[in-house]
């Protein structure tokens, strides 16, 4: 331990002099969000700068700070001077951002999104303080966007390691008896109480025991996992040695996504690092504890998440789950106890052991301690990732961080494809495991989905459903039958062909299902169509009574129409229709061709964005059948 | 056995663990499994073709066809379906004509969806080869295809 302790005041003092940067330093969020929205591009155009105007700067790959709307994100931090953030940042804004630091020595304010000093700075607002920041608590993601990934010593600087040290100067049932006052329920989405199935495992007989890192993030619209491990896989690695420690197992197992090539990346570099630092293999830092990590990828299962799907990929089978009993944590992998945490739950732990458990219990509430990462999604002016105390209200969520939504707000899904759709006139409800429990969804992995006017919810739940059935891995009846038939069903609403008898037969199969299938895929997989038929059931009967979508989604429902009188045949969408369904000389009125037509929208959106009149292509509800 | 599928093979133990690691390693390099690699890797495993393909088969990952020169993905996650993926799909079968996850004839694009890539703030999203391009309209992909041969 004591040759950490000199690593980490070595890590420090290059710490203190990397902050008091003597050297400008440019910062570039290249996380895969920060990449898909262009972030490596810049990073060249950068590194082409300094070499052209021959200044001295650091370039630093950082992860996600969260507010992905922002994305590229480009921080430069000029000596004395506190980091400035620029958001949305062009090839052009680049230019004048470099120019207005290096040549004019001044913040190119106009661009600037935020500055992370502590006073006033040339009008710019600190970043903490932004709508989006302010109402969060960052407690997992605290590192995130600001250290170097790729850096152990940037981690150690930031007190990383302290927990598994704090740690290792207990018993394992001390540790244990940490997180049980903390309080720390799984993040996966269940929310069993984390210190409750350690026990069991520490109990369990065996001499070999498992920890299993579960990054198999497989919610779509979800992206917490990623996010975090992209941009501090220290902390998530620091938690796996504290499990791991508390269970007395000896070998861990990340099990990821393979869609997820940078996160894979960033392990792997981190650790090699902690190998070299002596925080992997045996007798780890002078203690009795030893152990090692592995990488196994996931081939692309959705049902992999669920425990013992998930250990029956690890051990080369097909991933289909097991009943329980026996549970994992009394024989799991290759029948010895293994206990399978999430990626937050790990991630959370080092600042739990770090702290206290006294200090985590301020945050949340009572039965619903610390806090949650959630990917804020869909039709929302902020989307991003955010960090907030359990218990927070879903307005807060929405309005407050997420600013609320361009058109009308409709309904949120919570705990992804798994979950419940909620109307309204549930915005004040507490997001906290029992509350979303009793209006019929669940916390999942923490994917928030928000629709508006402009979202079919029959679709939307046609969707989720049509996603679980593909993934259901068809050992049981309930779930390989019955969702089956409960997307047949809605594909036959969607089609303008359902009768209100359909309704009732989605309700009753989604209850049989829910009671009978065996996993937890499968006992959730209704979820989403039971919730729109309690909260949205008005729209349904809008679908099969009237032939109606009221958000012009159901393509059999609707049909493109031009606007002779609007249209003044600039020709923008005969270029991009792909079927040729319009026609028409240029200056004059185009044709729309209805049975050539896909329902594609390319019309509809150049029309708007670039056609001399705009809106001359309208989309409305179809004739009627007859 | 052929030869480059031995050294994928012998850096793997003979535990049947490793299959899934097998099989993905096999799959980057060749770019799908023929019924050769399987062959292989069955005599090294000592384990059925059946169960090799059985397995395979279960996941998404695994295809069983040589893929086109450039992979196309459209990812169908929840907010990219939200924001139009399903259109984008719809457009490439029609454009290139092909199903998802077949190959073009002249094996240029092979048509894919994912169900997320996990960029859902900057959906919709599609993958073409490594690279992903975000906020995509059904006009942007059409003027982004032309750029791949």
């Amino acid at each position: 331990m004591n040759k950490l302790k000199k690593k980490i005041n070595l890590a420090k003092k290059k710490w203190e002099e990397f902050v008091d940067n003597r050297e400008p330093i440019i910062y570039v969020g290249a996380a895969s969000c920060g990449r898909a929205a262009g972030a490596l591009d810049l990073l060249s155009d950068i590194n082409r700068f300094i070499e052209e105007s021959k200044v001295k700067a650091k370039v630093v790959e950082v992860g996600c700070i969260g507010p992905c709307y922002l994305e590229p994100l480009i921080d430069v931090k000029m000596p004395g001077e506190p980091r400035v953030s620029y958001n949305n940042v062009t090839a052009k804004t680049l230019q004048n951002i470099l120019k207005a630091h290096f040549q004019e020595g001044i913040p190119f304010a106009r661009a600037a999104i935020g500055h992370f000093g502590s006073d006033s700075y040339h009008g710019i607002p600190r970043f903490y303080d932004l709508p989006m920041l302010k109402p969060q608590v960052r407690i997992v993601l605290r590192n995130c966007g600001l250290i170097n990934p790729e850096d152990i010593d940037q981690y150690l600087a930031v007190d990383g390691y302290q927990g598994l040290m704090k740690a290792l100067q207990m018993s394992p049932d001390d540790v244990i008896g940490v997180v049980r006052q903390a309080g720390l329920r799984g993040r996966g989405g269940a929310g069993f109480p984390t210190f409750k199935k350690w026990t069991v495992c520490r109990n369990a007989p065996g001499e070999q025991k498992y920890l299993i890192c579960n990054a198999d993030e497989g919610d779509p619209g979800a992206f917490m996992n990623r996010s975090l491990i992209e941009s501090d896989p220290h902390a998530v690695l620091e938690g796996m040695l504290i499990a791991a420690y508390a269970i007395g197992a000896s070998k861990g197992i990340i099990y990821i996504r393979a869609e997820y090539p940078l996160a894979i990346e960033r392990l792997k570099t981190a650790i090699a690092q902690m190998r070299e630092y002596g925080l992997l293999g045996t007798k780890i830092l002078g203690s009795n504890f030893s152990f090692d990590i592995k990488i196994k990828e996931g081939a692309g299962a959705f049902v992999c998440g669920e425990e013992t799907a998930l250990i029956g990929s690890i051990e080369g089978k097909r991933g289909m789950p097991k009943s329980r009993p026996p549970f994992p944590a009394i024989s799991g992998l290759h029948g010895c106890p293994t206990i399978i945490n999430n990626v937050e739950s790990l991630g959370t732990l080092p600042n739990i052991l770090r702290n206290g458990a006294e200090w985590y219990t301020k945050y949340g509430k009572e039965g619903n301690r610390g806090t949650k990462t959630f990917s804020l999604v869909g039709k929302i002016r902020r989307p991003g990732l955010i960090e907030v105390q359990l218990g927070t209200p879903l307005r807060e969520i929405i309005f407050d961080i997420g600013g609320g939504v361009q058109k009308t707000f409709k309904a949120i899904q919570t705990g992804g494809p798994s979950g419940g759709c909620l109307s309204e006139e549930f915005l004040d409800l507490p997001v906290d495991y029992e509350s979303l429990a009793s209006v019929g969804s669940i916390m999942g992995s923490g994917g928030l989905i928000v629709m508006d006017e402009d979202t079919c919810i029959v679709d939307v739940a046609k969707y989720f459903l049509d996603f679980t059935q593909k993934e259901s891995c068809g050992k049981c009846v309930p779930c390989r039958v019955g969702t089956r038939h409960m997307v047949e069903l809605l594909d036959k609403i969607t089609h303008g062909e359902g009768t209100p008898d359909d309704l009732l037969s989605l309700r009753t199969l989604g209850d049989t299902i829910k009671k009978g299938a065996l996993c937890g895929l499968g006992q959730t997989a209704p979820n989403p169509v039971l919730t729109t038929l309690r909260y949205f059931r008005n729209e349904y009967l809008e679908h099969i009574k009237d032939q109606r979508c009221r958000a012009t989604v159901c393509k059999d429902l609707i049909e493109y129409r031009v606007i002779k009188e609007k249209c003044t045949g600039c020709q923008s969408c005969v270029r991009v229709c792909p079927t040729g369904a319009i026609t028409g000389p240029r200056s004059e009125p185009h044709n729309l061709d209805v049975t050539k037509c896909i329902k594609c929208r390319s019309c509809y959106e150049i029309c708007r964005f670039d056609a001399i009149a705009g809106d001359a292509i309208v989309i409305r509800t179809a004739e009627k059948k007859s | 056995m052929p030869e480059p599928i031995r050294t994928i093979l012998e850096k793997h133990s003979r535990e049947p663990d490793e299959l899934i690691p097998i099989l993905q390693d096999v799959q980057k390099e060749y770019g799908y499994i023929s019924a050769e690699s399987v062959k292989g890797i069955s005599k090294y495993l000592r384990i059925s073709e059946n169960t090799i393909y059985g397995v395979s088969s279960f996941y998404a990952q695994f295809r069983f066809t040589e893929p086109g020169r450039h992979s196309v993905k459209v990812c169908l996650g929840t907010a990219c379906h939200v924001r139009g993926g399903a259109t984008l799909l719809e457009m490439l079968e029609r454009g290139l004509g092909v199903h998802c996850g077949e190959t073009t004839e002249d094996k240029r694009f092979g048509l894919e969806r994912v169900a997320c890539l996990g960029c859902c703030a900057l959906s919709p999203v599609v993958q073409i080869d490594k690279e992903i391009f975000s906020r995509m309209t059904v006009n942007r992909l059409t003027e982004q295809l032309k750029e791949y041969e």
